[in-house]
């Protein structure tokens, strides 16, 4: 099974003061940290655990800065075999900030069309937009079928059994016909660390580089821009107890007795 | 003139309750707009949906074919594609659920059309489709234009839209489904139930809900301390299930359990969407998170600003001095 994975990085923000830049259209990302988003952490282990199980190679793939080539580096120290990152600057700075999930779809959809593969693999969502588009549209660009939210695949070539995860628990099981695209939900399975040993080794791998030009593309047409970004409006909000941690351990036995909560 | 189409969304003989939602913010668009709203309606066995529907569009178009009985996202986009190719100008609402997750995106791509995900609102800004949606896990809003006007994509997230009945009585027109068979590339064969677990979370009274902020198994004990405490049940959020720490059937959120409890304690939950949808019907929520911007706080009662470490203990020794 020759198998692609398409992975991005992105900035931890469910702990971090995020704030809009300049343009008001993106934000300022100078004192985020940035890793692999979490559901294609799931989608690389998946790969390698396909490749480990059945044979074949695993490719990471991912768009954007030369920044990525840290998180693609970390994949080929997991497990995977080769590592493309398409580079997006030459799109100007006009389009790049803005570049849409179709664009990135394009993109990756003309990388990996000249690769050999039976199954590509990407998260169900970034974490960061959260559109959970690029996998879907890769598939659709490349004329083979998929199946979005998926928590496990058992590979019978030609064919593959899966399973999705549907709303409160409920599973959907499908047939699907390789090659196809899955979009791997969270907890599929247990991502694995890297050896510090595979990691040093991991650093002196070549990534192979492609350019936006060089893919042959010339349509720069966004079909969805931001417009812009924005606090979200101080609506409803809890009543912050205030003082020091005993204090508002008190404060909150105080109301969990007066209301008869417990 | 725009037309505009919702797809109603059932599974196992029920109409789920988003079709409602995006029928209403359909209805105000098309007036907007000076046009139709048309319910999209595909499956077998339709008939018994059809008069719960007629008040909310001014057309239900029924594609009834054995083949579409269940969700398949490969046969509904081929059935969607020929009915909105033969449309000029068109904007499709559709849930972002499971279904429309798996769907949109590359109906989109065949269609030529733009799209926007998980949306939350939709303003008509000088003839240009604006829809607002949450970006950074909800810690910012953006406007996103479709700049494809004339040929656009929309899913909701639930909850976006509170359904609102009104008094239309939709035309009935039937679309012959383009379906010789179902796709052989990708066929439908189950669905599984969630198992039932040892615990039926939804019983409690009082949930004390876990999240990621724990960041050790062995930390578990902590709260299971203060839940005993205070005679409640221990939930989590689905990373805490991702990680294997506990089982699904404490999971809460719309992937998991939906729970009402009289009280939630969300310790260390940063309040995505997919949690909140699970627990926002709970009558007090009470939060303690370290970052004071987490959306959970625009949820929550009360909330404490602090680390879940610090707290937890105190909290615990309180409230045991208090039952004493
Ligand atoms: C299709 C789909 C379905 C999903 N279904 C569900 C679902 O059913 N249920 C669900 O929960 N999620 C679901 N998710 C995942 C969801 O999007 C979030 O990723 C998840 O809810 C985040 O969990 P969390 O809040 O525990 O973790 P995080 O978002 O990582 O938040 C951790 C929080 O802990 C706080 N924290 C850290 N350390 C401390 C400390 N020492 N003291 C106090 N606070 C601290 C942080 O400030 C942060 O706010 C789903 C996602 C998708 C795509």
């Amino acid at each position: 099974m020759n198998i692609v994975v398409c992975i991005k990085r992105v900035p931890e923000t469910s702990e971090s003061e995020i704030k809009v830049d300049e343009s008001g259209k993106d934000i300022i990302k100078t004192r985020l940290t940035f890793d692999i988003n979490e559901s294609d952490n799931y989608a690389l282990e998946e790969a390698i655990l396909i490749k480990e199980k059945l044979g074949g190679t695993v490719t990471a793939i991912s768009c954007g800065s030369p920044d990525n080539d840290a998180t693609l580096r970390m994949a080929i120290a997991k497990g995977a075999d080769t590592a493309i990152r398409i580079d997006t600057a030459d799109l100007g700075e006009e389009v790049q900030p803005q570049i849409d999930s179709f664009k990135i779809a394009q993109l990756l959809k003309t990388a990996i069309s000249k690769l050999e593969f039976d199954i590509i693999l990407t998260g169900c969502m970034a974490k960061d937009d959260g559109y959970s588009q690029v996998g879907q549209m890769v598939a659709e660009l490349l004329g083979i079928p998929h199946a979005a939210l998926v928590t496990e695949i058992k590979i019978d070539a030609p064919k593959a059994r899966a399973k999705r995860e549907l709303e409160a628990g409920l599973l959907e099981v499908l047939d699907i016909t390789l090659p196809a695209l899955f979009t791997i939900q969270t907890g599929i399975n247990e991502p694995r660390y890297a050896s510090l040993i595979a990691i040093r080794r991991a650093a002196a791998k070549e990534i192979k580089i492609l350019k936006w030009n060089e893919l042959g593309m010339q349509d720069t047409e966004l079909r969805a821009t931001i417009e812009s970004l924005f606090p979200p409006p101080i609506g409803k909000r809890a009543e912050i107890l205030q003082g020091t941690t005993d204090e508002t351990a008190t404060k909150l036995t105080n109301i969990v007795k007066e209301k008869g909560l417990i | 003139m725009k037309n505009v189409f919702a797809l109603v969304e059932h599974r196992q003989d029920k109409i789920r309750d988003i079709s409602y939602e995006l029928l209403t913010k359909g209805q105000e668009l098309a007036t907007l707009y000076g046009g139709e709203l048309t319910a999209l309606l595909l499956g077998n066995e339709l008939t018994k949906f059809i008069d719960s529907l007629k008040p909310y569009a001014h057309r239900i178009m029924i594609v009834e074919d054995a083949k579409l009985k269940d969700f398949n996202a490969e046969s509904y986009q081929i059935v969607l594609s020929n009915i909105l190719k033969q449309e000029q100008d068109f904007l499709l609402l559709m849930g972002h659920t499971a279904s429309g997750m798996d769907l949109g995106a590359s109906l989109s791509v065949e269609l030529g059309a733009s799209i926007a995900t998980d949306c939350t609102g939709i303003e008509i800004e000088n003839d240009n489709i604006i829809a607002i949606r949450q970006m950074y896990e909800g810690k910012l809003l953006a406007k996103v234009n479709l700049n494809i006007k004339a040929k656009s994509i929309i899913t909701i997230r639930e909850g976006s839209f509170p359904p609102q009945v009104s008094n239309l009585s939709a035309k009935v027109l039937d679309f012959t489904s383009p379906l010789t068979a179902e796709p052989s590339y990708r066929r439908f064969v189950e669905y599984i139930e969630a198992p039932l677990g040892e615990v039926d979370i939804t019983k409690s009274d009082i949930i004390i809900g876990i999240g990621r902020g724990i960041k050790e198994k062995e930390n578990l004990l902590l709260v299971e301390e203060l839940a005993k405490t205070i005679g409640g049940i221990v939930g989590c959020s689905r990373p805490i299930v991702d990680a294997g720490w506990l089982p699904k059937d404490r999971q809460v959120g719309s992937s998991g359990k939906t729970v009402k409890p009289k009280l939630y304690i969300a310790i260390g939950i940063s309040g995505a969407f997919q949690h909140i949808s699970g627990m926002k019907g709970a009558e007090t929520i009470i939060a303690i998170n370290k970052d004071p911007n987490a959306p959970i706080f625009s949820e929550a009662d009360y909330g404490i600003v602090d680390d879940l470490f610090k707290v937890v203990p105190i909290l615990k020794n309180k409230l045991t001095a208090m039952k004493a």
